[in-house]
């Protein structure tokens, strides 16, 4: 269970919302309505008073680290540190797994977004804009994360990868994840999403909610 | 030894060389007389002065002025430091940042000298102390800045590597790896490039001093190896703790990337 309580994030008022585990809550808004920041302050990424909860612990109780490692920002607009993506990756997530993961829990995630490990060695400068985003949340979901904030997953995907990523999201909360999912397509949030936060372009929220 | 007293006529003669600075400037109508004159006047006021402060400082032979004035000359390298960066630190931090770490590295690098290397007595001694203080600081300063300039500059120019590191769990050192990395090896450049070239490309001013007032050149090159030493090794003390003082200032209590700490002004 991911609980927000009285979290206020940027310009926001101070907003409180549960996301059970195995659920899916989309933040939907107008662009500046501070959905990213909204997910920034979840993961403790930006400052911002009130409480976060995962499972009975506040964010404060263990080392931002810790917290960041079970509470995952997939940012928009991934970034990539190294020249090819494997040395962006979380220390150890490729140990004992070969030199390209076969077979491994790794594998079968990147199979499951249609990423061929040999990318994983390639050079970022060469890769398509849809590889990379495609990358970007293999590397997120690689340490296994318990809550997952999705920041736009699909935004530069077509819409053969964008259904790929969706049925690893339904996946996910097969598994028990929660998941907080922002996106502009209206359909995507209708198929993933059990309740829905609506961001107003002012400082109005609230939040509707539909049966688990 | 031979060492040759100027004279304030002699003094005067090398003045004259400024004149052809100020003709060159009137010629191609370069606007700098007024610049020209200034700095030429600050850097004869404040050349003065230093000599008459450290006549004073050198006759008292005082272990508290000689603290004073260390302590004064660290204050400034440390302000000194921090200006005049692309993006700046809001608040004081930087400034305290600054002339802490080179107080102490400046502090261990002269009592290092002083102690294991020329020994002077008393162990005060002012005019062994500030001068290598002084060129410690210098050399220091150099780097310190340096190393604050780059942090800030690339913490701001690679916001989203960092950022996205702290997201996948690394703590901010991990996630400031490259930057502190690049840093550091911005702020030991000087001081590298000036031991590679010592002595080929430019003389050290120091040991051009000591010639001058009559030294052979062998103890000259001895003391100019040993003060290279010496700074650099606390040319990197300092700027090794200033690059992790400096992720302190970018970066808070909860790992977090704080670029709202830099100001916009430059």
């Amino acid at each position: 269970m991911l609980r927000i309580d009285k979290l206020k994030a940027g310009r926001l008022p101070p907003l409180s919302f549960e996301v059970a585990d195995g659920e899916c809550l989309s933040i939907e808004g107008p662009s500046g309505a501070g959905k990213s920041l909204l997910l920034r302050a979840i993961a403790d990424l930006d400052p911002a008073s009130g409480h976060v909860f995962l499972d009975g612990g506040e964010r404060r109780e263990i080392s931002a680290a810790a917290w960041r490692r079970q509470v995952r920002y997939c940012s928009a607009e991934p970034v990539w540190w190294t020249q090819t993506p494997r040395g962006s990756f979380p220390d150890g997530v490729f140990e004992g797994t070969g030199s390209t993961g076969r077979g491994s829990r790794l594998d079968r995630v990147m199979r499951s977004l249609d990423v061929n490990p040999a990318l994983l060695d390639q050079p970022v400068a060469t890769l398509s804009t849809g590889e990379r985003q495609r990358l970007a949340l293999v590397r997120g979901l690689s340490d296994e994360p318990k809550a997952i904030l999705f920041d736009e997953p699909t935004g530069s995907l077509d819409s053969v990868s964008a259904g790929l990523v969706e049925e690893l999201i339904k996946f996910l909360l097969l598994s028990g994840r929660n998941i907080v999912l922002v996106s502009h397509d209206p359909r995507q949030i209708e198929r993933l999403a059990h309740t829905r936060l609506q961001l107003a372009q002012a400082v109005v929220a609230r939040v509707e909610g539909r049966a688990a | 030894m031979t060492y040759v007293p100027l004279g304030f006529t002699e003094l005067a003669i090398a003045a004259s060389l400024i004149l052809i600075n100020a003709l060159i400037s009137l010629v191609f109508r370069l606007n700098l007389e007024r610049m020209l004159l200034v700095a030429t006047l600050r850097m004869v006021g404040q050349l003065a002065a230093v000599g008459l402060v450290l006549k004073l400082v050198f006759d008292t032979t005082s272990p508290w002025v000689t603290l004073a004035v260390g302590l004064f000359m660290a204050a400034v390298a440390g302000f000194e430091a921090a200006s005049r960066l692309e993006r700046p630190y809001a608040g004081w931090q930087a400034y305290g940042l600054g002339a802490s770490t080179l107080l102490v590295t400046g502090l261990l690098a002269s009592l290092f000298v002083t102690f294991a290397v020329v020994g002077p007595q008393p162990w005060y001694q002012p005019r062994v102390l500030l001068p290598i203080l002084g060129m410690v600081l210098g050399n220091a300063l150099t780097g310190v800045s340096l190393v604050l300039d780059t942090m800030s500059d690339v913490a701001a120019r690679e916001r989203g590597a960092i950022e996205g590191r702290l997201a996948l769990g690394a703590t901010r050192f991990e996630a400031f790896e490259a930057v502190i990395a690049r840093a550091l090896r911005t702020g030991l450049m000087p001081i590298v490039n000036a031991m590679a070239a010592a002595g080929v490309v430019a003389l050290p001013g120091m040991m051009t001093g000591q010639i001058l007032a009559g030294v052979e050149p062998i103890e000259a090159a001895k003391y100019q190896i040993m003060i290279l030493f010496v700074i650099a090794g606390s040319t990197a003390l300092a700027v090794i703790a200033t690059a992790l003082g400096a992720v302190f200032l970018l970066t808070d209590d909860r790992h977090r990337l704080r670029l709202d700490r830099l100001t916009t002004a430059g």
